[in-house]
């Protein structure tokens, strides 16, 4: 298949993971850390760690717009989604992140009316076909959805529909790397930059990645050959002793982002002054809430949101993944209390976290594996 | 849920976490000991390598603790499934885990019986002398109409195929029908004639059956439920748990259509491709494979769950390890096409008219020719080898070159396919 396959070709891979292997000083042990979690799905799916050297260990990022949503926020949600006429709309990946008291599917279970949309713009079809009704879309993720949000709202106001509002958890990458790059217990050598997320943003604002902590950044596509070659860029820089913020992805990233995204963003979304974060906590401007001029459309107005905070369960480490700081089998519930089926984080839910990534296609001891193929 | 039910959750911990926690807790106290005694023998074997951790303990190698990990959710896999759900939900009938662990904590635990056990498609009975397999299942799928067929042939052609992986010949067929008030008699009358033609396509006749009506609202148009009996005339004996390391692992024919057609059909995703449903009869694909090679380990159509759920069955009845080639599977373009568009993955998308095949190794080739040689198995191949590594894992080599897992489904993206 075209655009697809040439990304995945095995010989490109094998000479890549030549270079990578060539670049390893002896001695030393590299950590770098894939932001987005679409790139730790394509490491798991692909099994691409197979190529690495002992020696690079890819840590898994917050990245992943599931998994960043809190606890008390899935709540907020389903109490939304259980007032009288309200039909809430979600994508997929939310159905099954679970709350205090169950995850959507069990609230549909329950007698709430939470349809999956592929596209927020079906959300306004389900509003013009049930007038009655409030049709309340449940907005989540990084700039990357931030602008099909945003469109949506522009049409919805266009059309003059009165029955679509928008339940805002957009967040912002630039203050995660932050407050990772900040967090004490954690030592990277480099960042694997998110390849969509700077479709809209671009990659200026990572410069100060490269500027002020020393670190490079390489933003990179989404097929394996495509991370491949982001690690060997990474390793190159490091091996030089250069901090930059490199496009491996300049076939889709413009170096200054979609600017019409960013506006229809700018036009309709503004920043909260502080957002929680599932397992990072409270992050100062970090997240996008429904602008004033729109507040017919914003679903934090036009009802009563609860706003609780639920404490993540103690034994539940999601923010040590999250942060990297614990790969996920090192997490005490992994994989026996916590599973995809019952996860009790969100990084066992979406197919982007790294739980869920490593449970459903890494569940196996590569260094095991070498010594029985070897034997 | 009520507000107040939320805020609960702020005080202490929700109800049903502290229910996985606690059950944790004691396994991982039962294990305590057990792994006490093994790090003890660790220590004595090699304490030069490993260094203290903070608190003082000596730490096992990354790669062994990484190991110690893998064997606890092993067990915690093996344990007796148990339904936490106070409802239904959608995923219960995806046929993945959810499906899996509901029928076995629910169905089998009311029923248990050795005829069930196996859950196989089909029972196998003894009936005056005669061995008989029996089988049942219900359509629901949306739309009722779609490209290369309708309920009416994915009614007829599920269960004829439940009997045929069997080993067994299909012969009779019911049909019951949950209509509902206000169904266009226009509609059923189509869903009747492509009951027949299939049924005469596969040379079983419909001879009893049932109708109910609902109202209006409390159905989706129609369902369907056929029960089909046959009769086990070979001597073979088939069954996933028959498998052993070094046979081979056959697919009849290109995965997924089904199930990526229906997906199109809904008409939600705006997008368009040349693609059918691959519903048929395997009757004669299965007699023409059993004709050549008698010493078939195992069958079962490829339904829902697609090809990774039946070798995972594999893997676990067989308590064998599975290593299959991505780049041997074979996928039409344009069913690739939509799961890369959807991020989807065609292994656990269903087919209504493939089969999986566990054969001796030795006996792959002219499983594959006796397959090809009938019209539905033009492009069978054989996609991987059962092994002695890694009993009860599913492996694929990726044709990117790095491996990973294929486990069981857990929710399901597709709503409704059959």
């Amino acid at each position: 298949m075209r655009f697809v396959d040439e990304f995945r070709d095995a010989d490109k891979a094998h000479a890549l993971a030549a270079k990578i292997a060539a670049l390893c000083e002896p001695g030393r042990q590299y950590k770098l850390m894939e932001v987005c979690g679409g790139h730790t799905h394509t490491i798991y799916k692909h099994g691409l760690e197979d190529y690495l050297p002992e020696s690079i260990t890819l840590v898994h990022g917050p990245g992943c717009p599931v998994c960043v949503i809190p606890m008390g926020r899935v709540d907020d949600a389903i109490h939304l989604a259980s007032q009288p006429d309200v039909i809430m709309t979600s994508f997929g990946d939310m159905m099954r992140v679970p709350g205090s008291g169950g995850s959507f599917f069990d609230a549909n279970a329950e007698g709430t009316n939470i349809r999956m949309v592929y596209s927020p713009l079906d959300s306004l079809k389900i509003a013009r076909q049930n007038p009655d009704k409030q049709v309340v879309f449940m907005a989540i993720g990084f700039e990357t959805t931030a602008p099909s949000t945003a469109m949506t709202m522009l049409r919805a106001a266009r059309e003059g529909l009165k029955n679509f509002s928008v339940f805002c958890n957009h967040v912002t990458i630039i203050p995660a790397i932050k407050a990772i790059l900040d967090s004490p217990d954690l030592r990277l050598d480099g960042f694997i930059g998110p390849g969509h997320v700077s479709t809209v943003i671009g990659c200026r604002p990572y410069e100060f990645i490269a500027a002020e902590y020393g670190k490079p950044v390489v933003v990179a596509g989404f097929e394996p050959l495509d991370i491949l070659q982001s690690i060997y860029m990474l390793m190159v820089q490091l091996s030089q002793r250069r901090s930059e913020v490199e496009n491996q992805y300049s076939r889709v990233v413009p170096w200054d982002g979609n600017m019409a995204a960013l506006k229809a963003i700018g036009e309709t979304m503004e920043l909260r002054p502080y957002f929680e974060w599932r397992g990072l906590g409270f992050i100062s401007h970090s997240a996008l809430k429904v602008r004033q001029e729109y507040a017919a459309m914003d679903a934090e107005l036009l009802f009563q949101v609860p706003g609780v905070r639920v404490a993540d369960p103690k034994a539940c480490q999601c923010g040590e993944v999250l942060k990297g700081v614990l790969k996920p089998w090192e997490c005490k519930v992994f994989g026996t209390a916590c599973t995809p089926e019952t996860p009790i984080g969100t990084c066992m839910v979406s197919p982007e976290g790294a739980c869920a990534a490593y449970y459903n296609f890494g569940r196996m001891n590569r260094n095991r594996v070498a010594e029985v193929s070897a034997s | 849920m009520t507000a107040g039910q939320v805020s609960h959750g702020v005080q202490g911990q929700p109800g049903w976490i502290d229910e996985a926690l606690r059950e944790h807790a004691q396994h991982e106290q039962a294990e305590h000991e057990q792994a006490e005694h093994e790090q003890a023998e660790h220590e004595q074997l090699d304490a030069a390598q490993e260094a203290p951790d903070a608190a003082g303990r000596r730490q096992l190698p990354l790669a062994d603790r990484e190991q110690q990990v893998l064997d606890r959710i092993d067990r915690a896999r093996r344990r007796r499934p148990r339904v936490r759900e106070e409802r239904i939900t959608m995923s219960h009938g995806a046929g993945g885990k959810a499906t899996q662990t509901l029928i076995e904590a629910v169905f089998l635990d009311a029923f248990r019986n050795p005829l069930l056990e196996p859950l196989e498609d089909a029972a196998q009975l003894l009936l005056g002398g005669s061995r008989v397999a029996l089988t049942t299942d219900s359509y629901v799928v949306k739309p009722l109409f779609f490209p290369g067929g309708d309920i009416g042939d994915l009614a007829v052609n599920g269960t004829v195929n439940d009997l045929s992986v069997s080993g067994a010949t299909p012969l009779f067929l019911s049909a019951g029908f949950i209509l509902e008030e206000g169904f266009p008699v226009a509609d059923l009358n189509r869903v009747a004639e492509s009951m027949r033609a299939a049924a005469a396509a596969a040379g079983v006749q419909i001879v009893t059956g049932d109708t109910k009506v609902v109202e209006k609202g409390k159905a989706d148009g129609c369902y369907i439920n056929t029960a089909g009996v046959g009769l086990l005339e070979r001597d073979v004996n088939l069954g996933v748990a028959q498998a052993q390391p070094g046979d081979a692992i056959i697919v009849s024919g290109p995965i997924g259509d089904h199930g990526i057609t229906i997906m199109l059909a809904r008409g939600e995703l705006d997008i368009e491709a040349d693609i059918c449903s691959d519903t048929a009869p395997l009757n004669g694909l299965v007699a023409g494979l059993l004709d050549a090679v008698p010493g078939v380990r195992a069958m079962r159509d490829a339904t829902r769950g697609g090809v990774a759920t039946i070798l995972n069955e594999i893997a676990k009845a067989a308590n064998v390890g599975v290593l299959v080639s991505e780049d041997q599977i074979p996928v039409r373009a344009e069913v690739r096409g939509a799961s890369e568009l959807l991020g989807i993955d065609p292994m656990y998308v269903a087919c209504e008219g493939r089969l999986v095949a566990v054969v001796p190794g030795g006996e792959a080739d002219r499983a594959v020719a006796a397959l090809r040689a009938h019209p539905l198995g033009g492009q069978a191949a054989v996609i991987g080898h059962v092994r002695d590594e890694q009993p009860g894992i599913v492996q694929l080599k990726t044709s990117f070159g790095g491996t990973r897992i294929v486990d069981l489904l857990v929710g399901d993206p597709l709503p409704r396919i059959c």
